[in-house]
C-alpha cells in the first residue's frame, strides 16, 4: 500500500488482500552482491496488478513471482540490462517504472526541461524588454538640450574650481 | 430523523450558496451595500447549515445507525469510539462532506474577519466561494449522498477499513483538506481581482495570511500522511511518488511559489499578473487532486469509464472552474498594470528563480502523474511512471533551488549584490565544505553523493541562520544589542529563517535515510538474534491475543547495544475478521533522530516468523523539517503587518470625526 491520502485507500484496498511487506526471507540470494543487484532492479519494476507499486514493495503473488524471476536470471549470470530486456520482452514496457525514451514517451521526458528552458527564456526576454522600455522612457524625459548641457558643465566647473583651490 | 435533518440542512446550504453566488455580484455591479452585505450573512449561515449536516452524520456514526448506508458500509458497533468519529470522513461521501464543511468554514472566516476588506472585494470573494460551494453541494447531493437509507436495516456494519483505523489518519485528512480547500480563498481573491480589474500591493497583503494558513496545514498534512505511511504500511517507506501523494504535492509546490511571489507583489508591486495566475493554478491543482482521488480514475481508466457518474461530475466542475478562471485571466490580465522594475540579481530576481524552479518541479510531477492516463486514453498504450522517473527528474530541479535559498534573503530589493551576499555566506559555506570533508572521510570514500547533499543541506540551514545573524549583528555588536535587535526583527524574517532551515533539515533526513538505511529480512525463531545497524535484536516471544475488533499476533523484541538492553519493542500483526484483512503494527524505537523499526510478517508452522528490521539513521528529521517549516509559517502569520492589515478607512474617518468634535 503506498498511498497516504486515505480517501482512495478504501477503493484500492479491495485489490490487495493485505498490507504485508514484500521481500520474503526465503527469496533472498546467498550472494549479498547479487541480492543487492536484485533489490535495485526490483525497485525499477512494476507489480502489474498493483497500484503504482514496485515488485520490491508489493506483497502480491505476482510480484513474488517476478522477484524470483529476477533472481533466477541474475543467478544464471545475466547482466542488469539483460534482466530488464527479458522482463520487457515478456511483460511489455508497462513493467518499467521509468519508461524508456521513445517516440510516445518523448513528451514525458521533454516537458520538464522545456518548461524550465521556456520559463527561463521568457524571463530573460521579458526582463530585457522591460529594461529597454524603461530606458526608452528615461531617455526621452531626461534628454538634455545642448544649451542645458552647456549650462550644466558651467555649473559643475564653477563648483569644482573652489574645491581645487581650497 | 437525524439523517433526514442532515440531508435537509445540506440542501439549505446549497440554496444559500446559490444566493451567495448571485446577489453579491449584482450588488458589486450596482454598488449597492445592502446587496453586497448579503454575502456576509449567507456565508455565515451556510457554514452553520453545513456544520449541522456534518454533525448529523457524525451522530449517525457515533450511534451506529446501520439504517444509513454510509454508516453500514463503514462502521461496526464494536469499533472504538475514536474510529467511529474518524470513520465519518474515512469514506467517499463523508470526506466530501468534510471538504464542503471546510470550504464553508473558510468562507465564514472571510465573512467574519474580512472587515478591513473593501466591501465590493469582499462581496466578490464570497460570491466566488459561493460558486465553488454550490458546485460541490450539488455534487454531494446528486451523486454522493451520505444520508441515503437502507430499506431493510442490517444488524451489524461492515467495519471501517482496518488500515484506516489509526490515529494518524484521524487527523491527516482534515489537515490536508484545510490546506487544499484553504487555497480556494486565494483563488477567490484572484478571480475577484480579475472581475474588478484592480489589483495592488494591499491585495497581496490580504491574500497572504490565507495562503499562508492553507500552506501550513498542507505542509503538516503531507508530513503527517508520510509519517503515517511510514509506520502503518509496514516497510518503512515514507514517500512513494504515488499519484495520490503527487496530488497533494502539486498544490504544495504551487502554493509555495505563490507565497513567495505574493511577497514580491506586496513589497514591490511587481509580478502581479504572475501571482494571480499562480493563485488560480494552485487551487486548480487542489481541484485536480480532488478529481484524481475521488473519481477512481487512478485505479484504472476503465473503472472510471464503467461508473462515470461521480468522476464525470467532478471533471465538469474541474473544467468549469479551471477553464472559466483561466479564460477570465486571459481576458482581464492584460488590464492589470505591471509595476516595480528590478535587476536580475536582486531579492525579486531570487524569488523569480524560486518560482521558476518550483513551477517546473510542479510541472514535472504533473506530467509524470497524468502522462500514463493521457497516453492510455489517447492510444490505449499502457506505461508506468513511478519513483525512478520522479527521482531522476525532480531531484535535479530541487538542487539549484537549495543552493539558491540562502542567497535570496541576503539580496537587497531592486538591485542586489551577489558578491556581498556570498561574502556573508562564507561561514555557512565553510561549514558545509567541512561537513562534506568530514563525512567523506568518515564513510571512507563510500560515494561522494551523500556527503555532497548533506553539505548542501548544511549550507541551507546555516545560510538561513546567517540572515538572522546579519540582521541582529550577532558576534559584532554587544549581546544585549543583538538581543534587542532580535526582538525587533519582523516575525516574518524569523518565519522564513525557520522555514528555510526546515528545508535543509528535511534534506539531511532524506539523504541519511536513503543512503545509510540498513535492513535485515529474516525468518526468526524465539531467542534468535540478528544484528542491524550495530544493534543486536532478539526475538523473545510471539503470543496471540484478542483486541476489540481484531485478533493479533503480538511479539516482543529486545534491542541491545554492546550487550546492554536499550529497549523492548512489541510489533504485532492484526487480523480483522469482518473484512478478512490484516495490518502490520510496526514497532519503533527512537534513538535521537534515528529509529529502529520492526515489522512482523507471516508466522509459520514451525514457530518461526518472518521479521523485517530496519535501522533508519536520522529518519525523524524528514518530518521534523516540515514541522519546522510549518512553525516558520505560523511565525510569519503572526507578523505585525498581517495583524494590522491594510488601513481601515472607516475607523480613520471616525477618529477624524472624534478629533474634530473635540476641537
Amino acid at each position: 500500500m503506498k498511498r497516504i491520502v486515505p480517501a482512495l485507500i478504501a477503493v484500492m484496498l479491495m485489490l490487495m488482500p493485505s498490507a504485508l511487506y514484500a521481500v520474503q526471507p526465503d527469496e533472498i540470494m546467498a550472494d549479498p552482491a547479487q541480492e543487492a543487484r536484485a533489490r535495485s532492479l526490483s525497485r525499477e519494476l512494476r507489480c502489474m496488478v498493483c497500484q503504482n507499486q514496485s515488485i520490491d514493495d508489493s506483497d502480491a503473488p505476482l510480484a513474488r513471482d517476478l522477484r524470483l524471476l529476477v533472481r533466477e536470471r541474475i543467478a544464471a549470470g545475466s547482466t542488469d540490462q539483460q534482466v530488464m530486456d527479458f522482463l520487457v520482452a515478456r511483460y511489455g514496457e508497462f513493467v518499467l517504472l521509468k519508461p524508456r525514451v521513445e517516440s510516445r514517451t518523448l513528451l514525458l521526458w521533454l516537458i520538464p526541461p522545456l518548461v524550465l528552458a521556456g520559463g527561463g527564456l521568457a524571463l530573460w526576454f521579458g526582463n530585457r524588454r522591460r529594461n529597454r522600455a524603461a530606458a526608452g522612457e528615461e531617455g526621452a524625459s531626461f534628454q538634455l538640450t545642448p544649451e542645458e548641457e552647456a549650462r550644466l558643465e558651467k555649473l559643475i566647473a564653477a563648483q569644482e574650481s573652489p574645491e581645487k583651490s581650497g | 430523523m437525524i439523517a433526514e435533518a442532515g440531508h435537509y440542512a445540506l440542501v439549505l446550504a446549497l440554496v444559500l450558496a446559490l444566493i451567495q453566488s448571485v446577489v453579491p455580484v449584482i450588488g458589486a455591479r450596482l454598488r449597492d451595500p445592502a446587496l453586497m452585505n448579503v454575502a456576509r450573512s449567507t456565508a455565515l449561515t451556510q457554514f452553520a447549515f453545513t456544520a449541522a449536516s456534518f454533525a448529523a452524520l457524525t451522530w449517525l456514526h457515533v450511534t451506529s445507525d446501520f439504517s444509513v448506508a454510509n454508516v453500514f458500509e463503514n462502521s461496526h458497533s464494536l469499533k472504538p469510539m475514536i474510529y467511529k468519529l474518524t470513520g465519518v470522513w474515512g469514506n467517499h461521501e463523508g470526506s466530501m462532506l468534510l471538504w464542503v464543511l471546510i470550504l464553508a468554514l473558510f468562507g465564514a472566516l472571510v465573512a467574519a474577519f474580512g472587515n478591513n476588506l473593501p466591501r465590493s472585494l469582499r462581496a466578490l470573494v464570497l460570491a466566488v466561494q459561493g460558486w465553488i460551494g454550490a458546485a460541490f453541494y450539488l455534487f454531494i447531493l446528486a451523486t454522493s449522498n451520505p444520508f441515503a437509507r437502507i430499506a431493510n436495516p442490517p444488524m451489524e456494519g461492515r467495519d471501517l477499513n482496518p488500515i484506516l483505523q489509526d490515529i494518524g489518519l484521524a487527523i491527516h485528512p482534515p489537515m490536508l483538506y484545510l490546506g487544499y480547500v484553504g487555497f480556494s480563498i486565494s483563488f477567490s481573491f484572484a478571480v475577484a481581482a480579475l472581475i474588478e480589474g484592480r489589483i495592488d500591493a494591499a491585495w497581496a497583503r490580504w491574500v497572504r495570511p490565507w495562503t499562508l494558513t492553507a500552506w501550513i496545514f498542507l505542509t503538516l498534512g503531507i508530513a503527517m500522511g508520510s509519517y503515517w505511511a511510514y509506520y502503518e504500511l509496514g516497510w518503512g517507506g515514507w514517500w512513494f511518488w504515488d499519484p495520490v501523494e503527487n496530488a497533494s504535492l502539486m498544490p504544495w509546490l504551487a502554493g509555495t511559489a505563490l507565497l513567495h511571489s505574493a511577497v514580491v507583489m506586496e513589497k514591490r508591486d511587481a509580478l502581479k499578473i504572475w501571482t494571480v495566475l499562480l493563485a488560480i493554478l494552485t487551487f486548480s491543482l487542489s481541484l485536480l487532486g480532488t478529481f484524481l482521488v475521488r473519481s477512481g480514475v487512478l485505479t484504472s481508466v476503465h473503472t472510471f469509464a464503467s461508473d462515470p457518474s461521480r468522476g464525470v461530475f467532478i471533471l465538469m466542475i474541474l473544467c468549469l472552474f479551471i477553464g472559466g478562471s483561466l479564460a477570465l485571466y486571459a481576458w482581464r490580465a492584460t488590464t492589470l498594470k505591471q509595476g516595480g522594475l528590478f535587476a536580475p540579481i536582486s531579492r525579486e530576481g531570487a524569488l523569480v528563480l524560486n518560482n521558476l524552479l518550483l513551477t517546473t518541479a510542479c510541472a514535472t510531477v504533473f506530467v509524470g502523474t497524468l502522462y500514463p492516463l493521457a497516453l492510455e486514453v489517447l492510444t490505449g498504450d499502457k506505461i508506468s511512471v513511478g519513483a525512478p522517473f520522479f527521482n531522476l527528474t525532480f531531484a535535479p530541479l530541487f538542487l539549484p533551488l537549495m543552493i539558491a535559498v540562502p542567497f535570496g534573503p541576503l539580496l537587497a530589493w531592486k538591485r542586489g549584490d551577489i558578491v556581498g551576499a556570498s561574502q556573508r555566506l562564507t561561514a555557512a559555506g565553510i561549514l558545509a565544505l567541512v561537513t562534506m570533508a568530514v563525512l567523506w572521510a568518515w564513510t571512507k570514500g563510500g560515494g561522494a553523493f551523500a556527503p555532497l547533499m548533506i553539505g548542501i543541506a548544511v549550507f541551507v540551514v546555516f545560510g538561513a541562520l546567517t540572515d538572522i545573524v546579519e540582521r541582529t549583528q550577532l558576534f559584532r555588536a554587544p549581546l544585549s544589542t543583538s538581543l534587542h535587535r532580535a526582538r525587533g526583527l519582523p516575525r516574518s524574517t524569523w518565519g522564513s529563517a525557520f522555514a528555510h532551515a526546515g528545508l535543509g533539515i528535511a534534506l539531511i533526513g532524506i539523504v541519511c535515510e536513503t543512503t545509510w538505511n540498513s535492513e535485515s529480512i529474516a525468518s526468526m525463531q524465539p531467542k534468535d538474534v540478528v544484528t542491524v545497524g550495530g544493534y543486536q535484536v532478539r526475538l523473545d516471544d510471539v503470543t496471540q491475543q484478542q483486541g476489540p475488533n481484531y485478533r493479533e499476533a503480538l511479539s516482543h523484541f529486545t534491542v541491545m547495544l554492546d550487550g546492554k538492553t536499550i529497549g523492548i519493542l512489541s510489533p504485532s500483526k492484526r487480523n480483522f475478521a469482518t473484512r478478512d484483512m490484516s495490518t502490520t503494527e510496526a514497532a519503533l524505537l527512537t534513538r535521537g533522530a534515528s529509529q529502529i523499526y520492526i515489522s512482523l510478517g507471516d508466522s509459520h508452522a514451525d514457530g518461526s516468523v518472518a521479521v523485517r528490521i530496519y535501522h533508519k539513521p536520522m529518519v525523524l528529521l524528514i518530518w521534523f523539517g516540515p514541522v519546522l517549516m510549518a512553525f516558520g509559517g505560523l511565525l510569519s502569520l503572526t507578523d505585525r503587518r498581517l495583524r494590522v492589515g491594510a488601513p481601515k478607512p472607516a475607523k480613520v474617518a471616525k477618529k477624524a470625526g472624534a478629533l474634530q468634535a473635540a476641537e
